[in-house]
């Protein structure tokens, strides 16, 4: 039985991520199944974050498997100076497969280099996030039929925003369109446009918000803009409102048009977007449970009835 | 005339490490690298020295002294253009130009410091991603250094 772990989304091929998006289309219309009985898996969460820590435990227990492990480091021997190599070795002699969480870059990769099961990185500090990636895909795979040809307009904060990066990588084997939405502090930074002119990926910058842009976008992903990330108050005061989306906007937009956070959001979508259809961030985040389904049966080499 | 003079002084080591053609910006740099503060053997440091090749340029001879492959790769870093000359017995036994490796284990720190590496008792590891000018991207976290 073959088992994989995954650390970043840069190391799945393009047909290992779809095969992953099958998956997880199959899991949204059987989500409820027997496939990990007898299974452990242990979430380790080293830097809490309960919205994706219930993700994935669900996951498993909807699919029949259990779990251990921590969501608060303070109650562990981490805390006491335990290593993590001593951590994940211990944990590994319980678990079939290790879900973590790290406020350290780097931390899964080490993991998967101390012991023979799998590890699934669940964010290791600003560094990889892939389940979030793999459900952004899955959502834009879900919305629009496909993953080809899609213009994303990807909005507020670029500079900092690990989900647009790891998703704007990923997307390199889809042949998308990228229009780049952000004031100059958090503008894109050249690495990744440099990334997208190396794959011949066209992309447009804007600082301005404006209905074009909109209006030929088949995906808006919107973005957190944080006052911390600014160095200057008076500019964070000037440009907050400017990345604001509104339902007013959205009128002359495509009808297969869907808005997507990572959430949590703040006010850069404005309430009166919710009852939109073309508002998918909820959804999105639901999307999330069968995004993880398919890469805990991949790490655990659970063979699924699709191909 | 100038080069004659050079073979000279490097014969007259008897046995050791001549490193040649060294920037003469990383001279020290490289002398701190060999932890040359701490030998007790003779040594000869110079440095601008004219260089047809390289503008001024530094030579470092250390007496008695071989140097691991970590710390040669370590100065293929600094002056990736360096040689290497290991003499035995008044005669060069080893002639080579510092070489960097596709993989550098444990040869320098992450800058990152919420890296993995800089919290945990563990070896280091870059992947050189391009030679000139040399970029090495950590392993675990990904930084580009
Ligand atoms: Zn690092």
């Amino acid at each position: 039985m073959e088992h994989k772990s995954l650390v970043s989304i840069d190391s799945l091929s393009k047909e290992e991520i779809l095969r992953i998006l099958r998956a997880a289309q199959y899991f949204e219309q059987n989500p409820n199944q027997k496939i990990l009985d007898g299974k452990i898996v242990a979430t380790l969460f080293f830097e809490p974050s309960t919205r994706t820590r219930l993700s994935f435990e669900t996951a498993v227990q909807r699919l029949g498997g259990r779990v251990i492990g921590f969501s608060d480091p303070a109650a562990t021997s981490t805390s006491k100076g335990e290593t993590l190599k001593d951590t994940i070795k211990m944990v590994s002699n319980y678990a079939d497969l290790i879900v973590m969480r790290h406020y350290l870059e780097g931390a899964a990769q080490y993991a998967t280099e101390v012991t023979d099961i799998p590890i699934v990185n669940a964010g290791d500090g600003a560094n990889q996030h892939p389940s979030q990636t793999l459900l952004d895909l899955y959502s834009l795979y879900k919305t629009q039929g496909t993953l080809e040809n899609l213009t994303i307009t990807m909005v507020g904060d670029l500079k900092y925003g690990r989900t647009v990066h790891s998703l704007l990588m990923a997307m390199r084997h889809f042949n998308p369109t990228f229009r780049f939405v952000a004031c100059e502090e958090l503008r894109m930074p050249e690495v990744y446009r440099r990334f997208c002119e190396k794959n011949n990926i066209p992309f447009t910058e804007h600082t301005d918000f404006n209905q074009a842009v909109i209006d030929t976008s088949d995906i808006i992903y919107m973005t957190r803009v944080q006052r911390e990330r600014f160095s200057d108050i008076m500019e964070y005061e000037k440009v907050k409102d400017l990345y604001t989306l509104r339902n007013s906007m959205l009128e002359t937009s495509r009808p297969n048009l869907r808005i997507l956070h990572p959430l949590p959001r703040v006010n850069e979508i404005n309430r009166d977007v919710d009852d939109n259809p073309k508002a998918y961030y909820f959804q999105q985040a639901g999307n999330g449970l069968f995004a993880r389904q398919a890469i805990i049966c991949r790490a655990l080499g659970i063979e699924l009835p699709v191909k | 005339m100038n080069t004659e003079k050079k073979e000279l002084a490097v014969a007259a080591l008897r046995s050791g490490t001549v490193i040649d053609h060294i920037p003469a910006a990383v001279l020290f740099e490289v002398a701190k690298l060999l932890q040359l503060e701490n030998s007790t053997c003779m040594l000869t440091i110079g440095n601008n020295l004219p260089s047809k090749t390289q503008g001024l340029k530094g030579i470092i001879k250390v007496a008695d002294t071989t140097f691991p492959e970590a710390v040669m790769n370590r100065i293929a870093l600094l002056a990736p253009e360096a040689n290497v000359n290991v003499i035995e017995n008044y005669e060069v036994v080893e002639k080579r130009r510092v070489e960097l490796p596709d993989t550098l284990i444990n040869v320098v720190r992450c800058h990152n410091p919420k890296c993995i590496t800089n919290n945990e008792p563990m070896s280091t590891r870059f992947v050189v991603i391009e030679r000139n000018p040399v970029k090495i991207r950590c392993s675990y976290c990904g930084q580009v250094h």
